[in-house]
């Protein structure tokens, strides 16, 4: 036997996960698959259809009287007893989980309605009215800083919330010092991870204690913990919040789920009875939270070599229509790496947060780097373009060098270790990036456009809990006390038979920490892991957590996993000690493997590791005086490396930095635009690896979350607000068939500060691969600017010269009528056998116009040309009812008129004007000619927008068709499809 | 995302399934495999009061191949088409376009008839009927009639069906001997609505027909020459700016006419390649 | 309702999962009479008296997983495993159907599915080891 347990660890092996088991089974234990109380209600929120808009009423009394309703929670009741959410920032700005006076983005909740069933609480949301008075929205961040732009919240004065410009070195002299200043202007989209399980909350509250208990599958920061105990008005030990012990992905998500544990804590506090909400696919791409869109203007003064020396940043973030915790993050994570992979010692930088109409913003994989290392990376390429280099010569001088680690960035990161000239140099030559050279040059010989990325890119992990303060002012921060550090916990508990339990709070979202976790702790008590069992959820009133635990920035391996190590390296220490007694020897001749503890100079002389372990359990008046127990030890970790912002807004950011090295190939096909990546090599540096599939499977799920962005994914906004991606047929998630398998490298340096050597590996290819993708296709196309989502249309029009015209070209219409909304446009005749007079008494006659609009249930007249009507709208099986509001302009009896209406109902909103002229074409027949303007909001536009032109096309049809039936006589004037089949025969 | 509270009516018999639609009237509502109905069923988009359920009528899930024509009852479904034997030498160019729909997990439930019902102008079976010529048998309690493809698509997700009638079958013409088919088209993902979709038919005697989806408000078709023809691309052009394509989310009208030029060119010249 | 309520909440086979409830994702797959379809979008009335199984129907016995489950396992083909019991009923109904499915054919099959964690190489892995794995089980017994 022998006994060398760092010879045979199981760290560093793909060892089976434990997870899997029940997760192909389908006995995992998700949120909404956990039992809850009998009387427990369902809940289903009522949103705003309107990007910006004065509430001017909440009518609950037609839902409360629907059946199975208990009750239903609007914003005056959250109002009155929770407080504002904490708002990261020095503002004069509330911020409510739910709308309370105004809204400010389609999908903002609006009301809370509580029944016995879901499907019972979805019809009675639809009978709770509001009245709302449109306001002007704004969804452009830069536009949002304009004077004309309409202000979200009054109480600011304008949608700037936060300014701050930072200076570091000596930025003016090196750009006037340099010979070439070289920038970009990048526009960065909105895009979120989207996880497959949405949010979920079951909340109860206990007035005889005035406290809360809500589970949800929230994964952290617990620092959000604290904003919700306040906002809720209890202390934290009032809040008890737990997790699920499955999550069905989160990528920073499901950070946003907070917002709703105070609404739904305070839904089950109004109705007495426990509230369980399980977010819809619509909701959550509608108003969960996505990532940051910034757009950023960066400028380089750059030798002719293409060295760097300094940079120039000017950043407008937007975080929607709230700055919610942990924003500003995503602005703020990266202030210490702004000088990405390279040693640059002069950096001005210019930050403004804006709030516009769109969902609030929030954790999304990679937050903060995508933003920066796209500007960063196009840039590198810009020098490469501007100054005729090649561009792996412009990273490559610019890299920090390989032996000034530990290094200092100018803006205050401690970049922890790395070899990145030799990470590069290895991906070039093992990733085979001379045969890409090659590849192009064959493609480009035989007419096809083919292109190459680069991306270099250091991924910082384990967030500083004091990076978020380099928002306020140094004075600012003197007042509020230093914030830093990244506390992590772990506890590994024995119990009596012996076995061994590790207990963390990283919440888990199927990364597979309780296998890694398994494989630190026994390798520290020489166990096999399959035996050593793990629980990562969190129950705050039980458990050791701190307001750094949780599941974001990359901390599980270097942080959580450390932890552990170190509690069970605690244990371990111990058990030395009492087994030291048990088999006559001194603690340091004691070795631990195989489930056994023995001596090292004489192998035999053993005792199972279980009895050693539970003797503090059995017999404590055994254990030797240097030991108190061995049944639990819980350890607090903060790296000291983690120091709050200087004076000089100095900031390391983060604890750990790995690198990454991407290149790409990629080709166009010439004829549709499509991108097809031909290759795509990525090298990682992120420390010790702790279990090479898992590393493996985070860059992979990494890749795949970044190929969306580059080629697919996009959280699209009408310029009225309305939100156009709304479904998963709108918000395209790579599937199988556009996901290439991407070659993965690995050059290890081990981070000295972390306890395994591991560092973060999760985020960073959402960092990399879009800009790397983005400057293959920019090579391919020989584009100077690209702007993210690159789809096909976009792509073709980059390249498409002029296009061939028709010989009879449709007429086009230019847009007149309502401007912002989503536009429809349209234009149409009919001939009818009436006079001119005759049809226009028609349009002025309630009864005509009841009989030809489409749907009709009854108009009145409001003034000669004023009326109103309520009408069922509709093609195919899609109908709603609405309200409509109709008035005439610019008369010119009886040759033209004008028609604008209105109208508002369950599917969404809409208006539009047509102009409608007469000419008399003899014999007593009239053509009706017709053009339109339409605009369309609120859920139709969300989540049917591709069908909307057609749509509105054939409802505006019918009414002008109908018109010209009426005249012609041949209309029935009875339903509205028995009108479609008169048309079949007539009209144009 | 539930749906409103509806009525069920499971039909056993035409007759009863007609019975029950007469009954419902405007709110009532054919459910076949439900996968175009039903996502909007669930987003409280439709809210019919009464579905008839004509899945389990078995005159109504027959293929029937007859004097060069093809009959699918209202029945099928999209994935029973798809494994027909005789799909490839009889419908050669639904035999390519069956991969394009939708996925096999709604395949196997969505049923051809409903996807023609729905009249998405992006889906490929509506394309399919037009480019075919094919013909719709609808029916009533009281009447049944017969239109071509052309006069049964009004506009987006409009058909000529009215309230009462029903999808009883299509009728699509096997190709004859030597036909040359070709399909293709582009989405922005595998499986998703159609940017552009193009169908091609090439005759022996030398006509080609091309018919496009995922433009107008309806499939389109239009005769061509023959590729090599000098006239060909203006022609094809003219028809590209006749769609009046539009810019959406996905792609700008541009782009859906640079796609009509240069993937219907590409189709055309494959059918025009496997004809003999 | 929804097939996908009724077999969660009213049966409490909890194992499919909801994740978009218009068809996109996949989650929530399962098979009717063999074939893979999506529960979302099938009412609970029109699957009255078909066969209905879900991924609880695919262990072989308690405890043991079938060669698809196991190489799932082996080839980390999940994470957070939301998506992965739609996946799992996509690719046993393929492999019902047709043992010898090439890759491109698992790859189509695969395409109705969404998975935010993988990147899906591993998936194709997976199936690509499992479908081996049947076809010598099935090769030994003959």
């Amino acid at each position: 036997m022998t006994i060398n347990p760092s010879a045979d660890r199981w760290v560093g092996r793909s060892v089976p996960r434990v997870e899997d088991a029940a997760l192909l089974t389908g006995r995992a234990r998700f949120i909404d698959d956990l039992p809850t109380a009998t009387n427990t209600l369902d809940a289903a929120i009522v949103r705003s259809p309107h990007a910006h808009a004065e509430i001017r009423r909440v009518d609950v009394d037609a839902a409360l009287a629907s059946e199975g309703v208990v009750a239903v929670v609007t914003g005056d009741d959250v109002k009155r007893l929770t407080r504002s959410m904490t708002v990261g920032v020095k503002a004069n700005v509330e911020c409510w989980p739910i709308a309370t006076d105004r809204v400010r983005y389609v999908g903002e909740p609006v009301a809370i309605v509580l029944a016995t069933d879901r499907y019972l609480a979805e019809d009675a949301a639809e009978r709770v009215g509001v009245d709302y008075d449109i306001l002007p929205a704004v969804v452009d961040p830069v536009a949002a800083l304009g004077d004309e732009a309409p202000v979200l919240h009054p109480s600011l004065g304008s949608n700037l919330i936060n300014e701050r410009r930072f200076s570091y070195g000596d930025p003016d002299n090196a750009f006037a010092a340099a010979p070439h200043r070289i920038g970009v202007d990048i526009a960065y989209p909105r895009n979120s991870c989207t996880p497959i399980e949405t949010y979920g909350v079951v909340a109860h509250y206990d007035p005889g204690e005035d406290a809360y208990e809500i589970l949800a599958n929230f994964q952290g920061p617990f620092s959000i913990h604290a904003v919700v105990a306040r906002a809720l008005k209890v202390p934290g030990n009032r809040m008890r919040l737990k997790t699920p012990p499955s999550s069905g992905g989160s990528y920073g998500i499901k950070q946003g789920v907070f917002p709703y544990m105070i609404l739904m804590g305070v839904a089950a506090r109004i109705a007495g009875r426990p509230v369980k909400w399980i977010e819809d696919r619509i909701e959550h791409l509608a108003a969960s939270v996505s990532a940051t869109n910034r757009a950023t203007k960066l400028e380089a003064a750059v030798e002719a070599d293409g060295r760097i020396t300094a940079l120039a940043w000017d950043q407008i973030e937007d975080c929607g229509a709230h700055l919610r915790a942990p924003e500003p993050a995503t602005l703020y994570r990266m202030h210490g790496n702004m000088t990405g992979a390279y040693a640059i010692a002069n950096v001005s930088i210019r930050n403004r947060i804006v709030l516009t109409n769109k969902t609030p913003t929030g954790l999304n994989r990679g937050f903060g780097g995508p933003q920066v290392y796209y500007p960063l990376e196009r840039l590198m390429q810009t020098i490469a373009r501007t100054l005729k280099l090649d561009p792996i010569e412009v990273i490559r001088r610019n890299l920090v060098p390989s032996d000034a680690f530990p290094y200092r960035t100018a803006t205050g990161a401690l970049l922890d270790s790395g070899d990145y000239g030799t990470a590069l140099g290895r991906a070039i030559a093992e990733g085979g990036y001379a045969a890409l050279v090659e590849r192009r040059k064959t493609a480009r010989a035989e007419g096809r456009v083919y292109g190459i990325g680069l991306a270099a890119a250091v991924e910082p992990s384990v967030s500083n809990m004091g990076y978020i303060t380099t928002v306020l002012t140094p004075e600012e921060r003197e007042k509020a006390g230093p914030k830093n550090g990244a506390q992590a916990t772990a506890t590994v508990a024995v119990d009596p038979l012996g076995s061994v339990s590790v207990k963390v709070a990283s919440v888990p979202q199927g990364q597979g920490h309780r296998t890694v976790l398994a494989q630190v702790v026994a390798d520290a008590l020489g166990l096999d892991p399959g035996s050593v069992s793990v629980i990562a959820d969190v129950d705050t009133g039980r458990d050791a957590w701190s307001i750094a635990s949780g599941n974001y920035s990359s901390r599980f391996a270097p942080a959580v996993a450390g932890a552990a190590k170190l509690a069970a390296d605690r244990l371990r220490e111990k058990l030395k000690h009492v087994a030291a007694g048990q088999l006559n020897t001194v603690p340091d001749d004691i070795a631990f493997e195989g489930g056994r503890i023995a001596s090292r100079a004489n192998p035999d002389n053993s005792v199972s590791f279980s009895r050693v372990a539970a003797a503090a359990h059995w017999a404590p008046g055994t254990l030797p005086e240097v030991v108190d127990q061995t049944i639990r030890e819980t350890v607090f970790w903060t790296p000291d490396e983690l120091a709050a912002p200087n004076a000089d807004d100095e900031i390391n950011s983060s604890l750990c930095h790995g690198f990454i090295f991407d290149f790409c190939g990629v080709e166009i096909d010439a004829s549709t635009g499509e991108t097809r990546i031909d290759r795509y090599v990525t090298m990682h540096d992120c420390g010790t690896i702790l279990h090479p599939a898992m590393v493996e499977g985070q860059v992979r799920g990494g890749f795949a979350h970044a190929v969306g962005a580059a080629l697919l994914e996009e959280y699209a906004y009408g310029a009225d607000g309305s939100f156009q991606s709304g479904t998963l047929a709108d918000y395209l998630i790579p599937t199988v068939m556009e996901v290439p398998e991407p070659v993965i490298l690995h050059h290890e340096t081990p981070s000295p500060f972390t306890p395994l050597g591991a560092k973060g590996v999760g985020e960073g290819n959402c960092m990399s691969t879009p800009v790397c993708i983005a400057n293959a296709i920019a090579d391919a196309i020989d584009a100077e600017s690209v702007t993210l989502p690159l789809t096909p249309s976009k792509i073709l029009g980059l390249i498409a010269g002029e296009e061939p015209q028709a010989k009879n070209p449709p007429r086009k219409i230019e847009p007149a009528g309502p401007s912002g909304q989503r536009k429809l446009t349209g234009e149409g005749a009919a001939e009818v056998a009436a006079t001119r007079e005759e049809v226009w008494k028609m349009l002025l006659d309630p009864q005509t116009l009841d009989a030809i609009i489409p749907g009709s249930h009854g108009v009145r007249r409001i003034s000669d040309t004023h009326f109103a009507a309520d009408v069922t709208l509709g093609v195919g099986p899609v109908k709603g009812r609405y309200k409509a509001d109709i008035e005439l302009f610019d008369l010119d009896e009886p040759n033209a008129v004008t028609l604008r209406g209105k109208t508002v109902g369950a599917l969404g909103f809409g208006e539009g004007e047509g102009r409608i002229t007469l000419t008399d074409i003899g014999s007593g027949r009239t053509r009706i000619a017709y053009t339109y303007e339409a605009g369309v909001g609120g859920k139709v536009a969300s989540v049917g927008g591709r069908l909307l032109d057609g749509a509105a096309r054939v409802v505006i049809g019918q009414f002008f068709k109908a018109l010209a039936n009426h005249a012609g006589g041949g209309a029935s004037g009875a339903g509205f499809l028995a009108r479609l089949k008169a048309l079949v025969g007539g009209g144009s | 995302m539930k749906p409103a509270p509806f009525d069920y009516v499971r039909a056993e018999t035409l007759d009863e399934a007609l019975g029950a639609l007469a009954e419902g009237g405007e709110e009532a509502r054919i459910i076949a495999g439900g996968q175009s109905l039903v996502p909007m069923l669930n987003m409280r988009l439709a809210r019919p009061s009464v579905l008839v359920d004509v899945m389990r009528i078995d005159a109504l899930s027959k293929i029937e191949p007859k004097n060069g024509r093809v009959e699918i009852g209202a029945g099928v479904r999209q994935v029973a088409l798809e494994r027909w034997a005789a799909l490839a030498g009889t419908l050669p160019l639904v035999a390519a376009m069956m991969p394009w729909v939708g996925h096999a997990q709604t395949r196997s439930r969505g049923t051809v008839c409903g996807s023609l019902a729905h009249a998405d102008p992006s889906a490929e079976l509506p394309l399919a009927l037009l480019a075919l010529d094919g013909e719709v048998k609808l029916r009533s309690k009281r009447a049944k009639r017969t239109l071509p493809a052309n006069e049964f698509f009004l506009g987006m997700m409009a058909t000529a069906v009215a309230p009462g009638e029903m999808i009883e079958a299509i009728v699509l013409p096997a190709h004859p001997m030597g036909t040359g088919t070709a399909f293709r088209e582009v989405a922005r993902r595998h499986g998703d609505y159609a940017i552009v979709a193009c169908a091609a038919i090439a005759r022996p005697g030398g006509a080609t027909r091309l018919a496009i989806g995922g433009v107008a408000d309806v499939p389109q078709a239009v005769a061509l020459p023959d590729p090599s023809d000098p006239d060909f691309d203006d022609q094809l052009n003219e028809f590209a700016w006749s769609l009046n394509a539009r810019d959406d989310l996905h792609a700008s009208a541009r782009y859906r006419r640079d796609l009509v030029r240069t993937l219907g060119r590409r189709t055309v010249e494959e059918a025009v390649a496997c004809r003999s | 309702m929804l097939l996908t309520d009724l077999i969660r909440h009213a049966v409490g086979a909890t194992g499919t999962h909801v994740g978009c409830e218009h068809g996109v994702c996949g989650a929530c797959t399962v098979q009717i009479d063999g074939e893979p379809v999506r529960a979302c979008l099938t009412l609970a009335a029109q699957a009255e008296k078909l066969d209905i199984r879900t991924v609880e129907g695919l262990e072989p016995r308690p405890g043991e997983l079938s060669p698809l489950q196991a190489a799932f396992r082996e080839h980390f083909a999940l994470q957070c495993g939301f998506c992965t019991a739609g996946i799992l009923m996509s690719l046993d109904a393929l492999f019902a159907r047709k043992p010898k499915a090439s890759e491109r054919e698992i790859r189509e099959q695969l395409s109705g599915h969404l998975c935010r964690c993988t990147g899906y190489a591993p998936i194709v892995k997976a199936a690509l080891a499992a479908q081996a794995h049947v076809r010598e089980e099935k090769t030994t017994d003959a």
